[in-house]
Formats: structure tokens, sequence, C-alpha cells
């Protein structure tokens, strides 16, 4: 079967600092893979090198076989720390502007596919409210719908929960294991290590570019190889 | 404050017209002299008002024209909009009037055309050429302030450059425009008043003629200030309803 990524020697540079040193990541189709790592390391880097957000300075990156560049517009999902919904939409208008502008879907069709997925998200309350209305933690729910809008192969989520309230953690990442449980290819970078211990199939620890150890969970968090990872799991899991 | 200004300079102005230095009949509009004077300082509310809405549209369409290659990704596009504004910004307005009214002519009877340019059309251009530096930087900005995520994520759910300009850009980018723009209308109101020197009847230039044939200046300019106080007090009202409006739907 064919991998949902494949990823050979990814480079990025922003002016004199280089940000990914020369990546390889492959990720099979229905994987959930949650990438770690100090700030800085890269990881954000790799998940918007995918989504299309970064240009490469070096090596490919194939999604489902084709390049970046060639992938059909919504194909890859992605969530971002910072929401980004657009605000000027109600939540209803936020899901059905993809779809219909992108996809060329009637009014119609694109209005019952963001309601079916406001429903998913648990939700369909909100629709014609402003995003501003909405909690952060509902706001982040709107926005994987907004991307789900679009039937994604992969879902690429850039630390969905590190601008939410301690309180709204749990409503953003149930909703990612649901999804998780229903077979979605995912690429997760959080710090949330309960989350990455319940759905990751392989954790992925990034240190100054490079892709320092990765491997299921158990091993992963009970015996990890190299020092820089151990430090670095002994400073997020402490309290 | 600013809606209290007038009422607060009207019995300053009652109680100077006690004193020697003032002659209000020559705009009291009970002496039939008096009334012909009011009537003929009002006649140029048309012609500033007309000059300065019609310059106030084609800056705003010519400032949209200049702001688009500042966002460009060619340098030199972006090169081309900054030596428009800082050229144009840095001339200022009477010279180019008398460029535009005197010089533009000739420069077009050279060029085998015959433009005619009257004073009306001379001011328009002025204005509008002025201006468009200004408004220019206003769009630039307002398209500048939307957040780079909103692009981004307009990106991973497809949508095209242009449509990413046109559904989720500039939606955002007008409530940020709209009343900076609006607050520039007052300055080209004021600035209209440099028509009246290459002789176009507007409010401006009919004081100045009636100042000369009363020997009033006091009373005569007071009453020219007034007058642009009333509009730019109009203005400044739809300015303050735009912004409301502008936020309320921000808030939603």
């Amino acid at each position: 079967m064919q991998n949902a990524i494949e990823i050979r020697g990814l480079v990025k540079r922003f002016g004199d600092f280089t940000a990914l040193t020369g990546v390889d990541l492959t990720v099979a189709r229905g994987e959930r893979v949650v990438i770690c790592g100090p700030s800085g390391s890269g990881k954000s880097t790799v998940v918007r090198c995918i989504a299309g957000l970064e240009i490469p300075d070096g090596g490919s990156i194939l999604v489902d076989g084709h390049p970046v560049a060639q992938s059909r517009p919504g194909e890859v999902g992605m969530v971002f720390q910072q929401f980004n919904l657009f605000p000027h939409l109600t939540v209803l208008e936020n899901l059905m502007l993809g779809p219909m502008k992108a996809r060329g879907l009637s009014r119609a069709a694109a209005e019952a596919r963001a309601r079916a997925l406001l429903e998913r998200v648990h939700i369909p309350e909100q629709a014609d409210k402003r995003p501003a209305q909405l909690s952060g933690g509902q706001q982040q729910r709107v926005a994987i719908a907004r991307s789900l809008c679009m039937e994604p192969q992969i879902m690429l989520f850039d630390e969905p929960t590190s601008a939410l309230d301690p309180e709204m953690i749990a409503e953003v990442l149930d909703v990612m294991v649901e999804l998780a449980e229903e077979g979605m290819t995912m690429i997760v970078v959080t710090h949330e290590m309960g989350f990455a211990r319940k759905v990751a199939d392989r954790m992925v620890f990034m240190d100054r570019g490079e892709i320092v150890e990765q491997g299921p969970p158990g091993p992963f968090f009970a015996a990890p190889r190299s020092e820089r990872c151990r430090a670095f799991l002994d400073r997020i899991l402490r309290h | 404050m600013r809606r209290l200004a007038p009422f607060l300079l009207l019995p300053l102005l009652a109680g100077c017209a006690a004193s020697q230095a003032w002659g209000w009949y020559v705009i009291d509009p009970t002496t039939p002299q008096g009334l012909t004077n009011v009537r003929f300082l009002l006649g140029g509310m048309g012609e500033t008002v007309l000059m300065s809405v019609l310059a106030a549209a084609a800056s705003m369409v010519l400032g949209l024209m200049v702001a688009l290659p500042a966002l460009s990704g060619h340098r030199a596009l972006r090169i081309v909009n900054r030596v428009y504004v800082e050229l144009i910004r840095s001339i200022p307005l009477l010279p180019m009037l008398f460029w535009v009214f005197y010089g533009l002519p000739l420069l077009f009877r050279a060029m085998g055309l015959s433009i005619p340019i009257d004073p009306f059309w001379g001011a328009v251009i002025t204005l509008a050429l002025s201006d468009s530096a200004f408004t220019a930087e206003i769009y630039r900005a307002g398209i500048q302030a939307v957040p780079r995520g909103q692009a981004e994520a307009a990106r991973t759910i497809g949508l095209s450059r242009v449509q990413t300009m046109r559904y989720v850009i500039l939606p955002q980018a007008i409530r940020r425009i709209l009343p900076p723009l609006a607050n520039q209308f007052i300055y080209i109101v004021k600035m209209s008043a440099f028509a009246s020197v290459i002789g176009m009847q507007e409010l401006t230039r009919r004081a100045n003629e009636l100042a000369v044939t009363e020997y009033r200046p006091l009373e005569i300019y007071s009453f020219l200030i007034l007058e642009y106080l009333a509009l730019v007090m109009v203005i400044s009202a739809g300015v303050r309803w735009l912004e409301r409006r502008m936020g309320a739907d921000e808030r939603g």
C-alpha cells in the first residue's frame, strides 16, 4: 500500500538559521504520528512543509505518491495553534467556504456537509455565531471541522491545544481521539503526552532540526534511547 | 468636545461683536445686502463638495492601483510603488496644482493633444493625485494588518491566491481601510481651498472676493472658517458612524 507521506532529506532554512537539517519521515495510511521536541526543534516546520505553507530548500515530500504542489485542494488538512478561523464569517460560512469555492459544491450541499461536521465535533448549535463569540476550545473544534469539510486524506495538527485554557484542552483532544479511532492519518505536534500515549502509533522526537529518535509510544516513554530525548521527557513529564 | 466647539465659539464671537473691530452687518441675513453676501459665500459649498467627492473617489481607485504592486512578491513592482508614494507625497499641494493647471496643458500640447484643463478639473486631478499616495499607504497597511495565519488557513482549505484575497483578506482589510479613508476625506475638503488660487469659485475664493469688495475680512473669514467647520463636522459624524458599524461587524 502507498504511504500517506514520504519525506526524504527535507532541508529548510530561514535566512542563516537552518530549521531542518535533512529530515526523513514516512507515514503509512491510517497511522498516527505524534511529534514532540523542544521549541525551535523544527517540528512545526515539518508539518508546515507538508501543508505546503513553507517551500523546502532541499529534499522531497510526497503526499499519496505525488509532490505537495500537485495535491488536490484540501487533501492535506491543517489545524493551527491559533485556530485561524475567518472572523468576518459565521461558523457555518467558515466551513462552507472551501467546499464551495475550491471544490465547486452547491450552497445546499456545502451546508449539509458543514452541519454534519459541526455535529461530529459536538457544536451544531454554534453554526450561526461568529468565531469571536465562541470559547477557544469551541473555535479549535470549528477549525478541525473546517479542515474535515475538504475530506482530507491526512490531518496535520500544529500544537492544537497550546493556545487553550487548561479546562478546554480535553474537549479538543476528545475530538482528535475520535478522529483517530475513525482511522484518519494524523501527524500531531503536541506536548500533550497523555494524548500521545493514548492514540500515537509512533512517537517522533525532534531536536535542532533533525529527528533524534522514533518508535512505538510504550518503549519511547519507558526507555528513551538518546540522552536528549530522555532530558526532554524528564522536563515535560516532571509535574 | 468637538461637538461643543462651535457653541463655545458663538458667545465668544457675540462678545466680540460689541467691540469696534467687528461689523457683522456685512453678513447679517436680515438686511438685503447681508443676505446677498451670505448667499454668495454659501454658493461655493456645491463646488467645494463636488471637487472633494470626485477627488476622493479618484484617489480611492488610484490608491488601490498603487497599493497592489506593494503587496506583490516582485521586487520591481514594490519599487514602483515606493517611488510613486515617496515622490507624490513629498510634493506640496500648491506647486503640484500650478504644475497641473499651468504646466500639464503645455505638455499635452507638445504631445499633439488638445486637452484643456479648467480650474475645476485641475483642482480635482491635483487633489486626487496628491491624496492617492496616502490612500495607497492606507490600503497597504490595511491589507498587511490581516494576520498571516488567515492566508495560510485559506490555503490549507484549497483556496487560490485570488480567492484568498477576495473572500478572506479584503473583507477583513476593508474594516481597517474604510475609517482612515473617510478620515482622509476631511483633508481633501480642507486642501480644496487651494483651488481658489487658480480661480475656482469655491468657498475660499468667494470669501476672498467678498473681503476685497467689502473691506470686512474679519467677519467674512470667520464665516468661511465656520463653513469648513460645519462641513468637517458632518464628515466626522460619518466617520464615527462608519467606525462603529465596522467595529460592530467585527464583534459579530
